[in-house]
């Protein structure tokens, strides 16, 4: 009756310290400028030797431009993160993939297209929504600088096992509804805590439809549902990506493994600490209208008021929320004009995303005053998306094509959404200022945004469709 | 690590739900700023204007709470980025303790690592030394006992998990404790190179 946690922790366990807590070994590391860089400069202050540079991997993706024509020290303050982190890797004996090499990317991103992510593996980086990676059924979860430099000095991590979780999403979405707007809505239902100290298994008829990159965009944001670790079962889905990729494992080698990947799965009769069931066919398409991803409604719904808040703080949060997104209650989310477009990041960068917004994009235009933003994923989706056609399709209708990295995502490498004005975005977080000081998110999906992009207005894609 | 055993002082209530650590640190500054100067910009978009000049109404500018070592916040405090940044920040404007309802995980976790300790207590418990301490009058936090003492009324009892919480009242460590057991790191791989070859690249 074991569940895919017991499954994926147990085997990872070299110690057992106690009342819940492992020393568990740590498969795989990825590294990226903010957080690898920093990790890398203590470990040569502190004269400390990575333990298994083998397991390690390294890629800017954080602070460094992402104009076309950009090259490591184009954002300046970015310049000494991201020569520190090709030195440090350099140093240290560990793959670093640097602008313009297939391998650069966002870090989760990359990792699965590299086959450095592999089912059954525990993966860590110095960034919170390493959960990504759990889309291909690893253990994957984010660490701060402090632990990072501990797995790179040891290899292992003390943990404790988080309870375990699972969300079944049952029956199937109707057309135009994607993952986006599976987990935004899952995020609504259960409150930007619904998963705090659990793992979340994501499973159900909805879920084992999905492609890899659709069960990545759902996992990428359980991080937002305050859990750490998402992911989902591996398959034969998730077998077929990993066969043939640069690191995954081919041959006799790839049987080995994948009778072994085959007996990752929850028991019919495992237990969970907690089950949350979702009917998947009753979604629509999903937008944030605040600050927190659990701010979400139907494009379909009216913005919420402060008076229907569950209580009083977040009555509170809400009112600073709505005063802080220029709205106002009462009103329908849909026809809220935008100013910007960002279609990228580590939730929505990958092929299937920018396909499915090009084909939004494609024989219209960006509206008029609206600044929209493509920034594939890695140089590997770069390449597959321009083989494609895509970066015409995008540059045709007025967006704008990049390079890969994390961008308006994050905004650590000084490309922001200026003040006041409002995003349609495909990134995970509506953070106050997370997209920069005093910039306005509504999350959203690829074709959502694409389709706001060319109205000026957050509308439902399925009204463009005809 | 700087060890934790007790503080005592006053205690900002920060009652808002979801604190996120961008709101604590924004980005820009983890880039251009130096770790122990972080202090200066821990809550950045709530402590300042637009202006840059001091919000008069966030809890942290009040004069009863400037030096506050402790911080009452609404559930899920420090959800969102794992910058450690988020801790050094806090640290770096004196507060030593955060009790809340619930915590980000990996904030949690990052916290344990400074010095810094989490206090997690039941929502009614939160509210209630809320209420007490927006007067600013002290209150304790004894890792030790494991108690809050608040402005009235009996202490209030908090687990930390036995590792986590020998770790901060000694300031361990925690690279120093895990290599003492590099033997059985090294039979673990030496076991896991045979039995799944494809995770070690040179057996790949």
């Amino acid at each position: 009756m074991p569940t895919l946690l017991d499954r994926l922790w147990d085997p990872h366990v070299v110690a057992d310290l106690g009342d819940g807590w492992s020393l568990l070994h740590i498969d795989r590391v990825l590294m990226h400028d903010l957080s690898g860089w920093r990790a890398m400069e203590e470990m040569r202050e502190r004269g400390l030797a990575v333990a298994a540079p083998d397991l390690a991997f390294a890629t800017p993706d954080h602070a460094v431009s992402t104009a076309p024509g950009r090259r490591g020290d184009s954002y300046g303050p970015g310049e000494r993160l991201w020569s520190g982190l090709r030195d440090g890797a350099a140093r240290n004996g560990i793959p670093f993939f640097d602008l313009g090499q297939v391998g650069q990317g966002i870090v989760h991103v990359m990792g699965p297209e590299m086959g450095i992510t592999l089912p059954g593996t525990t993966l860590v980086c110095g960034d919170s929504h390493t959960c990504t990676n759990g889309g291909l059924g690893a253990l994957a979860f984010g660490i701060g600088s402090s632990e990072l430099v501990h797995v790179l000095a040891t290899q292992v991590l003390r943990q404790r096992k988080p309870r375990a979780m699972r969300v079944r999403f049952e029956g199937r979405p109707g057309p135009g509804v994607t993952p986006k707007d599976l987990i935004l809505h899952l995020i609504g239902r259960i409150g930007a805590d619904g998963g705090a100290g659990h793992a979340v298994e994501f499973a159900g008829e909805a879920i084992r439809a999905l492609s890899i990159e659709g069960r990545m965009t759902v996992c990428n944001m359980a991080i937002e549902l305050g859990a750490k670790m998402g992911f989902v079962a591996p398959d034969e889905t998730t077998f077929a990506y990993v066969a043939g990729r640069p690191f995954a494992p081919g041959g006799a080698m790839l049987d080995r493994a994948l009778a072994q990947w085959r007996g990752l799965a929850s028991d019919a009769d495992a237990v969970f600490d907690r089950e949350v069931v979702v009917d998947a066919a009753g979604i629509v398409p999903t937008v944030s209208w605040g600050t927190s991803p659990e701010h979400t409604i139907a494009i379909d719904a009216a913005i919420p008021a402060p008076g229907a808040a569950p209580d009083a703080e977040r009555r509170a949060a809400w009112r600073a929320a709505l005063d802080y997104m220029g709205l106002t209650p009462g009103r329908p989310i849909a026809g809220t004009p935008v100013d910007w477009v960002f279609i990228g990041s580590c939730t929505n960068s990958r092929m299937s995303d920018l396909r499915e917004a090009a084909a939004v994009a494609r024989g219209r235009k960006v509206a008029e005053g609206v600044r929209a933003w493509v920034v594939p994923g890695s140089e590997a989706v770069k390449r597959q998306a321009e083989a494609e056609g895509l970066d015409a399709v995008f540059r045709s209708a007025g967006f704008e094509w990049r390079e890969p990295g994390c961008s308006l995502c994050v905004a650590a490498n000084g490309e922001r959404v200026p003040e006041s004005a409002r995003c349609a975005s495909t990134s995970n977080r509506n953070f106050v200022g997370r997209q920069g000081p005093g910039a306005r998110t509504h999350l959203m999906g690829p074709a959502m945004a694409a389709a706001a992009a060319v109205t000026g207005a957050i509308i439902d894609v399925r009204r463009l469709a005809a | 690590m700087t060890p934790f055993t007790t503080v005592t002082g006053a205690a900002a209530p920060l009652m808002r739900p979801n604190t996120d650590t961008d709101v604590i640190i924004p980005i820009q500054r983890l880039t251009g700023t130096a770790r122990d100067t972080l202090g200066r910009y821990a809550f950045e978009p709530l402590r300042y204007g637009a202006d840059g000049a001091e919000n008069p109404d966030f809890i942290l500018n009040r004069p009863a709470f400037r030096s506050a070592p402790i911080l009452i916040a609404g559930p899920n405090f420090g959800c969102g980025s794992s910058r450690e940044g988020a801790v050094w920040a806090l640290m770096g404007m004196g507060l030593r303790c955060v009790i809340a309802e619930s915590f980000g995980d990996i904030f949690q976790g990052n916290c344990f690592q400074n010095g810094m300790l989490p206090v997690a207590l039941p929502a009614d418990a939160v509210e209630r030394l809320a209420r007490q301490a927006a007067s600013g009058a002290p209150v304790t936090v004894d890792l030790a006992s494991g108690t809050v003492t608040p402005p009235e009324g009996p202490p209030m009892p908090f687990t930390v998990a036995p590792l986590r919480r020998e770790a901060l009242l000694e300031g361990l460590d925690e690279l120093g404790q895990t290599r003492k057991r590099s033997a059985e790191i090294a039979a673990w791989q030496e076991r896991d190179r045979a039995a799944r070859p494809w995770i070690w690249r040179e057996t790949a």
